[in-house]
């Protein structure tokens, strides 16, 4: 996690509360040029708060963010509402991002593999679709970090593994870092070089294993196992169930990896 | 030859048309119709603040205007109550006590049906100057806070994190609605203004294959709407706010007959 070379972006000591709930605690995290991070952890474990608070749309309650100065942030956000009401091609939306020339859409929507879909309603396209749209949006601004609020969000499977093959080709070819979300503890892309898992507080951070040898996700996946990976890992902690840190060995708690 | 009294209605009408229709392209996008008719409502008030305090009611209609937009942006941040409960309140409340407000003052009470339904036929040279001035200011801010107002309306924290001035268009957009209230109030009254911003704007909508087309045509529907409604209102002798409201309907159900013909003879 430590490296010679200054990072992107960094948090330190971050801390949010929301209606007196604590949301994040004390995280620590940094995103380096050329370096893909997973953020996983379950529903309402902070993760969105979290990148929240790294993008500046939220000001944290204690700890900072530090960017490299003059960063770039491409962003792909978690939810995005569309509604027929509005007329927009795929091609106006990503103008919406600032002033950029046709031919640079058009060029980001090639490089993401979504050329076709220029002159589609934005309202209309697919999951798979939409979010290689987003991702085009997020490259518009020439980013030097990539901050993607689960970028596979109603992606079927196989649809799932072309986005994150694209991510880890981006990443290479612009040599951009990458913070990414996921709410799938089972589902994270091989070539991620550091998986944070996440609630509330970081519970553990490392890299994940390339290959699984769970039977039942190689008869979910099949060959396509192999380019994903599932991250084993043990907890030193467990968590009661209102979600307080246990030390391993108290009543009630036991050791778990997550698989 | 026309009347000119009748020319400067139409002349009205129209300018009021021009701007109505791209402001209200974002009261249909940010589905904000209820927040609309609230201040419509409310600015009832105005009308008779503007009468007590001896300036124009145009102005005071204005003024009470922007106080609630900018009271309803603030009740809303705060968030106990749900957005359309709020309205509704400031809506309600704010026509109750114009209501009152008016029939307590000498010299306003027998004008009541035409604050609430306008008097298209009755505005003078110093109305138009209004129209077209406020109309115009409207327009150009609009233009202005174009581009942020788009973006953050398809998704805003998105447009956050590129960095636009967010909270900045969004202000100046409430302010925008506030002043095609008080600009339209002479002309459909306060009870059907919200009509004016969302009904070219849904009509235009069937047509429209992008954002600025939409806005381009919600102008040329109003300006359809209220030609036909003057007309109508001028040779029916029907109340004229209420004519070019039904108009504006009647556009609105013929665009969508219209644009989904080729779709339904294709079958």
């Amino acid at each position: 996690m430590h490296r010679a070379e200054a990072s992107l972006i960094a948090a330190e000591g971050v801390s949010l509360a929301l209606g007196g709930r604590a949301i994040l605690d004390g995280i620590n995290l940094s995103v380096h040029s050329g370096e893909i991070v997973t953020l996983i952890g379950p529903n309402g474990a902070g993760k969105t708060s979290l990148v929240r608070v790294l993008l500046g749309l939220v000001p944290p309650d204690r700890g900072r963010v530090l960017r490299k100065p003059g960063l770039r942030v491409g962003y792909v956000p978690q939810r995005m509402d569309r509604d027929p009401v509005l007329p927009l091609d795929a091609d106006r939306f990503l103008a919406l991002a600032g002033r950029t020339s046709a031919e640079r859409r058009r060029a980001a929507l090639e490089e993401v593999g979504a050329g076709h879909v220029a002159r589609q309603p934005f309202h209309a396209l697919s999951g798979g679709e939409l979010q290689r749209v987003l991702l085009a949006r997020a490259l518009l601004c020439d980013p030097d970090l990539l901050v993607l609020d689960e970028p596979v969000r109603g992606v079927d499977v196989g649809g799932q593994i072309a986005l994150y093959d694209l991510v880890d080709k981006i990443r290479k070819t612009r040599r951009c870092g990458v913070l990414m979300v996921s709410h799938d503890l089972h589902l994270v892309m091989a070539a991620t070089d550091q998986v944070i898992c996440l609630n509330t507080h970081i519970c553990c951070a490392g890299r994940p294993e390339t290959v699984t040898r769970h039977p039942e996700y190689r008869a979910l996946f099949g060959t396509a196992a192999e380019r994903l990976a599932v991250y084993v890992h043990h907890h030193d902690h467990a968590h009661a169930l209102a979600g307080e840190v246990l030390p391993i060995g108290d009543a009630g708690t036991h050791p778990h990896e997550h698989r | 030859m026309i009347e000119d009294f009748l020319l400067r209605a139409a002349l009205g009408a129209i300018g009021l048309a021009l701007v109505a229709g791209p402001v209200g392209c974002f009261v249909v996008w940010r589905r904000m119709a209820y927040f609309g008719d609230s201040l419509a409502h409310s600015a009832l008030l105005g009308i008779a603040l503007g009468f007590l305090l001896g300036i124009d009611p145009t102005l005071g209609v204005a003024a009470t205007a922007i106080v609630v937009a900018l009271l309803m942006a603030g009740l809303q941040l705060r968030g106990r109550l749900a957005g359309d409960t709020l309205l509704g309140i400031l809506a309600h409340g704010g026509l109750a006590f114009g209501l009152i407000a008016i029939g307590l003052t000498q010299g306003l009470r027998a004008d009541l049906f035409a604050y609430l339904f306008g008097d298209v036929l009755a505005i003078g040279a110093r109305d138009l100057a209004w129209i077209w001035i406020g109309g115009g200011a409207a327009l150009l801010g609009l233009a202005l806070i174009w581009r942020p107002l788009l973006a953050l309306t398809v998704h805003e924290e998105l447009a956050r994190a590129e960095g636009k001035q967010v909270a900045l268009a969004k202000l100046a957009y409430l302010l925008l609605i506030a002043l095609v209230v008080a600009v339209a109030m002479k002309i459909v009254g306060v009870l059907l203004v919200t009509a004016l911003l969302i009904i070219p704007a849904a009509a235009a909508r069937a047509l429209a294959r992008s954002p600025e087309g939409m806005a381009v045509l919600a102008a040329l529907m109003g300006v359809i709407a209220v030609l036909l409604g003057l007309a109508a209102s001028w040779w029916l002798d029907t109340p004229s706010g209420p004519t070019i409201v039904a108009a504006a309907t009647i556009v609105f159900f013929a665009t969508a007959i219209v644009s989904g013909l080729p779709s339904a003879l294709r079958r």
